[in-house]
């Protein structure tokens, strides 16, 4: 037999079976989440699969946020928020509530996700996890529920694509570039049903928090999972965040002789800032293509780009300036810490004298539909994930994707611009590390 | 649920039909399937949701259900009596929802040969989708095995339930 993917030898590992791609196993599950949206219909499903007074599989790996509507925008909104707090109380999950942040960001920077561990979330952008070499993976509420009452989920175990970056990247061109393009080159559908796979010296050279947008960007292309390999980057980034040793299994990576579907090779050098016209993420054009695109709305957050650096990329182009005058901008930090960091290092200073607005974190418009929705004929350039028909407001307003640098050298112009014509800097992660220390 | 191999009208779809379109993100504070069919593909089509009769069928091009988790989209479906969906392919979580909560889903590639008024129907274990008003019929992939077994337990649900009892 040939060699294993990753994807390959974490489902073999969880499931105890010799598992290749297109078997269906049934796995262990390290860690579940499901927030207000996904989780009442969980805890129904968990209610009527075991009983209301049945334990859940493991409370400590449990965990439950209210970041979608949050804080509540309606009555519905805030009996949700109700039940997922009763629903965590009454099992000893742990809760975070209105405030604390986006789930995958919380998971993440509080240290729930290991390298190597299955990760279940009845969020579509649980594939985040994959940036530090996690089988992250979205999932529907009865999933959830019935894996909440039995420690396990079925899967069938992914074909896997691969995508190898070379070289170095240019000066205003960031991992959001790079999936953007991906995403495409091989579609909204492209790695349908498969794990997603980046790889080569650009991607071991990116920090976490620029692999976490390879990551959560890969459903995007219709992938189950995307993974970085987890390498000592990982390790460290993850013992600083939570202050313990975290231990490193050098087997955490796919053989050199196992079977892809297909690899899709890129030179770094190549790669010009990209921008996805609306209304779908796999329409990626080069910056210059769309340079000019007059906008109304910026939009700076969600689970793709709403960590410190990328907010602070915004912000060091703003500083000093201001919006231009047809512009507003949004920004909605991706979790509590965030925010604070974002107090004590004088961001929010600079970017509220810019003129922009800034909010609680969570996910804010991206899924929310609150908190800076679209009007009729509106132009949105975001830092979001996801551009689809009516995704932020209405059906007739138009949502571009881009980097956060792009959308900091946008808001200077209030027109769609080329961030390679501002400085702009490559934050590694010791920068948020200062700001922890 | 409604039985699939009895015909139906056909509400069709194009491709890359997403979650937010086929439920969009404002209406899912709710849960009860009922309420959510009143909001089917509201933004997309808002005669849906008045004129959708039990036993009717949602048919679709490549990639049916992408974008967000929310089991929402596949019962707000459930709610509205859909007896099944046809499309070209689904995305990975949509497909996922719905084997789980019981809605019966056929890949079937020949599916953009339906026209929206057309009556049709499935036949799950041959997998072959009928159209009735045409006089054809089009392949369909069948499941595997795993799901199938899964889909005659009832779901997910029913399916976890029989083994925690074990």
């Amino acid at each position: 037999m040939t060699g294993k993917t990753l994807a390959e030898k974490l489902l073999s590992d969880k499931s105890g079976t010799d598992a290749r791609a297109g078997d269906y196993v049934e796995a262990e599950i390290d860690v579940a989440m499901a927030h207000d949206i996904t989780g009442p219909l969980a805890f129904q499903t968990f209610d009527e699969v075991t009983g209301e007074d049945a334990d859940l599989f493991a409370p400590d790996r449990t965990i439950f946020t209210i970041d979608h509507h949050a804080p509540a925008d309606g009555v519905q909104a805030a009996n949700n928020h109700n039940a997922v707090r009763e629903f965590a109380a009454k099992h000893g999950a742990h809760q975070f509530d209105v405030g604390d942040g986006i789930c995958h960001a919380v998971l993440v920077e509080e240290g729930f996700v290991k390298p190597g561990d299955l990760v279940i979330g009845a969020d579509s952008h649980s594939t985040t996890y994959g940036g530090i070499g996690a089988f992250g993976t979205g999932v529907g509420s009865t999933d959830l529920g019935t894996a909440l009452a039995t420690g396990e989920l079925w899967f069938r175990v992914p074909e896997t694509m691969r995508f190898e970056v070379e070289g170095e990247l240019a000066d205003g061109v960031y991992a959001k570039d790079l999936i953007l393009r991906f995403i495409g080159d091989v579609g909204f559908d492209g790695c349908t049903y498969m794990a997603a796979e980046y790889g080569g010296s650009t991607i071991e050279s990116l920090p976490i928090h620029e692999r976490l947008v390879l990551s959560n960007m890969a459903i995007e292309m219709g992938g189950k999972a995307g993974f970085v390999e987890p390498d000592l980057r990982t390790i460290d980034y993850l013992e600083r965040q939570t202050g313990e040793v975290v231990p490193f299994d050098d087997d955490l990576h796919s053989d050199e002789d196992a079977t892809y579907d297909s690899v899709h090779t890129y030179r770094a050098e190549d790669l010009a800032p990209q921008v996805s016209k609306p209304s779908n993420p796999e329409n990626a054009v080069d910056v210059t293509e769309v340079e000019g695109t007059e906008i109304d709305q910026l939009f700076v957050g969600t689970c793709t780009n709403g960590r410190y650096e990328d907010i602070k990329l915004v912000a060091d182009i703003l500083d000093g300036e201001e919006l231009a005058p047809n512009v507003r901008m949004v920004v909605v930090p991706a979790s509590k810490s965030v925010y604070q960091y974002m107090l004590q290092t004088g961001v929010f200073q600079t970017l509220t004298d810019a003129g922009a607005v800034i909010q609680s974190a969570g996910c804010g418009p991206c899924a929310g539909y609150h908190q800076g929705v679209l009007g009729d004929d509106d132009i949105c350039l975001a830092t979001a994930n996801r551009n689809f028909p009516g995704r932020e407001g209405s059906m007739q307003s138009q949502v571009y994707l881009a980097s956060p640098a792009t959308v900091g050298a946008s808001a200077l112009y209030g027109e769609i611009t080329d961030p390679r014509g501002v400085q702009t800097e490559r934050y590694d992660d010791t920068v948020f590390a200062e700001v922890l220390s | 649920m409604s039985d699939p191999s009895e015909p139906g009208r056909a509400w069709v779809f194009g491709d890359n039909i997403d979650t937010d379109q086929i439920t969009p993100s404002r209406f899912i504070v709710s849960s009860d399937p009922d309420e959510l069919a009143t909001h089917a593909f509201e933004d997309l089509r808002p005669e849906f949701s008045g004129k959708v009769e039990t036993g009717d069928f949602v048919v679709a091009g490549e990639n049916f259900g992408s974008g967000s988790s929310r089991e929402h989209s596949p019962l707000s479906l459930v709610g509205a009596g859909v007896s099944g969906v046809i499309a070209q392919s689904f995305a990975r979580i949509f497909f996922r929802n719905a084997i789980n909560l019981g809605l019966p889903v056929l890949i079937c590639p020949g599916a953009d040969a339906i026209d929206d008024g057309d009556e049709v129907s499935m036949d799950i274990d041959a997998g072959i989708v009928h159209n009735h008003t045409k006089g054809e019929q089009y392949d369909a992939e069948a499941l595997p095995e795993f799901l199938q077994t899964l889909v005659e337990q009832g779901g997910l649900k029913a399916y976890t339930k029989a083994k925690l009892s074990e």
